[in-house]
């Protein structure tokens, strides 16, 4: 009943293939963008179609501070991976907890203008269009920045504990690109949000 | 067996206890254990769905009928759009995947067996949500209890004032459910596909139905996901009081077509690439020639994709887009005819001067390309513009969408049912009852859906709960209904020949086809992990390498 063994003549020696990991966390990012997408395209078709106040025009400030926190963020990762995959796992740990700090930080800028928004704005998911659309598109991106930073966190608790090697650099090259991804999003819903929706 | 060092899942089955059997079962990773849990639960939404069909046609039998309540026949056409299209369609055609790339590119599992078998079990779940929505979708209202509100659920019924209770809510949750699982499984597809392909298996080697699942895979990142987004929007609607589909507070009804139809079109495609897939593999086996026009036919399914994202307007030329999106939308629709036009060809090709053998499998093919081309040329019809203005809504476009669905996706997977049943149970179908299915099939579905055209053009509306008497839809209603139930007279006799088959079919072999893909070098059923020694091929073609090493393909590559 065992299987049949094959070979087939003429088969070249060498055989590479792409890393699952990268592949799977592509084709995960190429679903994501489809998603996030569909939410850009609701927020710029509702621009200006609120019946009633506030516009973004009279509540929104540009969040410049916490924006170079969450783009530095994506250098500090990739500066994690590339000492990890050096073997210098004290730097590594070192980038890695500065990229959950500054993540952290944009978390909170989040948190900050959601609660000037809510409390000292009347604005909330239900006053009208833009508060709808901003909330959904802004809380889609803010939940992914926290799934990130759970996942970050849980690589630091592995890190501080001793466990993370070199040979898990491909690991985290893989949870790289998503943080990568996460702040390519940021770039547009900025722009969106923040410069052509003003 | 003591002669044999390692034990061989799957060969001992007899042994082990039933309970011990289906916990084996239950928590599984193994891709060909999941592919055939998700065909068995897409055969059991198959049958409940054709039930749902069935009130419907008796319904509509006969002039002034009252055979169900008008909530009842809202709720059935709902739920049997949904369930047909989410939770017969995907699934059995991603357990086909499931079950068959592995075994093509010459792989032991997929790349991610665990996340394999968490999509499996949201898909299902997502199923089970949708028909729990019967007992608990009443809700605190006492109103209403399944979907009612049809499968597009366009804005604003899907809203609080117009869907109160959870009816709509159990819709929603069950398409994002089951639209995670398929991500899932499509990432996973994809991953499997680029990142396990045995040795010499390039790009350019690949199978096609491996090159079409791969394609399709691609499809589902980038067309499923808009629904799932659109149902975020519509969950925020109904309970966190947003506005996205409210008109009332300048929200757009047109923006949820928008966005149902940029997954609804796509769709389509997502469910007959793997359809062309089938046809490709049995064809070809079926005409004793290689395929006809590789290159071509991975040229045309690519294109297809890509213009398949273009075209999600032509459902909506009745709601007044201006003339420019009206023309966009008909060119592009009309586009997509060329690639399909190539890929008939192909197959015809394919047969031309082969030495045809008319097994069932190939009978069914058949039967898809006489049928698919059909569907074809009704949407064809329905691109132009002017006239789909006539026809929308009407009988017509269900006859055409079942054309589709029926004619093509339906006949292609029974294909592929009788092609690849004797490689997963060990077992060959029965021949003669495999007749008897195709050819009552064949008569009950023509008899619905090529009369069914009639009643639309003379302008009997979808969805439509009864009709008067005297308008001339009443003998082509009934003559329709008496075909579904020839239809569904077929699907009992493909379900006794499943099941009579399993126990008492002929023994299959390794190789009941004489096939040239590398699942058929296994024995039947494949052992747990697939290829002892992983193999290595050297062109398109490898069994045929290994069965005629005088004059193997990879000679001419």
């Amino acid at each position: 009943m065992s299987a049949v063994t094959t070979s087939f003549p003429n088969t070249a020696a060498e055989w590479r293939l792409p890393s699952r990991g990268k592949v799977a966390m592509a084709g995960l990012i190429i679903a994501e963008s489809a998603i996030f997408t569909i939410f850009v395209v609701a927020y710029l078709f509702y621009l200006g179609k609120s019946i009633t106040g506030p516009t973004p025009q009279d509540v929104l400030e540009t969040p410049i501070f916490y924006t170079i926190c969450l783009l530095s963020s994506s250098l500090t990762i990739h500066l994690a991976a590339k000492c990890l995959a050096r073997g210098i796992g004290f730097a590594f740990l070192g980038f890695w907890l500065l990229t959950i700090a500054l993540g952290g930080l944009f978390l909170y800028g989040t948190a900050q203008e959601w609660h000037r928004l809510i409390y000292e704005h009347g604005l909330t998911i239900s006053t009208n269009l833009f508060g709808t659309t901003y909330y959904s598109l802004v809380g889609l991106h803010a939940f992914h920045v926290t799934a990130g930073l759970v996942m970050l966190v849980t690589v630091a608790v592995f890190g501080l504990c001793g466990r993370v090697e070199v040979k898990q650099s491909g690991h985290i090259e893989v949870l790289s690109m998503y943080w990568h991804f996460v702040d390519a999003v940021w770039v547009v819903v900025f722009t969106v949000v923040y410069v052509l929706g003003r | 067996m003591s002669s044999n060092a390692i034990t061989i899942p799957g060969t001992q089955i007899e042994s082990r206890p039933w309970v011990d059997e289906l916990h084996q079962w239950l928590t599984t990773v193994d891709h060909k254990r999941l592919g055939i849990l998700y065909i068995l639960s897409a055969l059991l939404f198959l049958a409940i769905g054709g039930v749902e069909a069935l009130i419907i046609r008796i319904q509509l039998m006969r002039s002034h009928n009252d055979f169900v309540s008008p909530e009842v026949f809202n709720r059935m056409f709902t739920m049997h759009g949904t369930t047909m299209i989410f939770f017969v369609a995907m699934p059995v055609l991603f357990g086909f995947a499931n079950y068959l790339v592995p075994l093509m590119i010459g792989a032991r599992d997929m790349a991610f067996p665990r996340l394999n078998a968490f999509s499996f079990w949201l898909s299902f779940l997502g199923a089970l949500l949708l028909y729990f929505s019967f007992l608990g979708g009443t809700g605190l209202y006492g109103a209403g209890s399944a979907p009612d509100v049809g499968w597009w659920s366009y804005a604003p019924l899907g809203s609080r004032a117009f869907s109160p209770g959870h009816s709509s809510d159990y819709w929603t949750l069950a398409l994002l459910v089951s639209g995670f699982g398929s991500i899932g499984t499509a990432i996973n597809i994809i991953a499997t596909i680029l990142c396990l392909r045995c040795p010499g298996m390039k790009i350019n080697r690949m199978p096609l139905l491996v090159w079409l699942n791969l394609v399709m895979a691609g499809m589902v990142l980038i067309a499923i996901t808009p629904l799932s987004a659109a149902q975020i929007m519509l969950l925020i609607d109904r309970y966190l009081g947003g506005h996205f589909f409210d008109t009332q507070a300048g929200g757009s009804a047109v923006l949820w077509m928008h966005f149902f139809w940029i997954f609804g079109h796509p769709e389509v495609y997502i469910l007959i690439i793997p359809c062309f897939a089938f046809m490709s593999e049995i064809i070809p086996v079926f005409s004793r020639k290689p395929i006809f026009g590789y290159p071509v036919m991975v040229g045309a399914t690519v294109c297809i994709a890509f213009v398949s994202m273009s075209v999600w307007a032509h459902h909506m030329f009745t709601i007044g887009m201006n003339s420019y999106a009206n023309s966009f939308f008909t060119l592009t629709t009309m586009a997509v005819g060329v690639p399909t036009g190539i890929k008939i060809f192909n197959w015809i090709g394919t047969m031309w001067g082969g030495r045809i053998q008319f097994k069932t499998p190939m009978l069914f093919s058949i039967g898809f390309l006489f049928q698919f081309l059909i569907a074809g040329l009704t949407g064809i019809m329905m691109a132009c513009s002017p006239f789909d203005w006539q026809l929308s809504l009407s009988y017509f476009v269900v006859a055409h969408f079942h054309y589709v669905i029926v004619g093509g996706i339906l006949f292609a997977l029974f294909g592929a049912f009788y092609y690849w049943y004797p490689k997963m149970t060990g077992r060959m179908l029965s021949e003669r009852l495999g007749k008897w299915h195709f050819w009552l099939f064949l008569i009950g579905f023509h008899l619905t859906f090529d009369v069914m055209h009639i009643p639309g053009v003379l302008g009997m509306p979808r969805r439509i709960y009864t009709y008067e008497p005297g308008r001339g839809w009443d003998t082509l209603n009934f003559i329709i209904t008496i075909g579904a139930f020839i239809q569904a007279l077929a699907i009992l006799v493909f379900l006794a020949n499943l099941i009579i088959s399993y126990f008492k079919g002929a023994r299959a072999g390794n190789d009941p086809w004489d096939a040239w893909t590398l699942e058929w070098s296994l024995s039947s059923p494949p052992p747990a992990y697939n290829f002892a020694t992983v193999p290595t091929v050297a062109s398109r073609r490898p069994l045929w390498d290994l069965k005629h090493p005088e004059d193997p393909d990879s000679r001419y590559e």
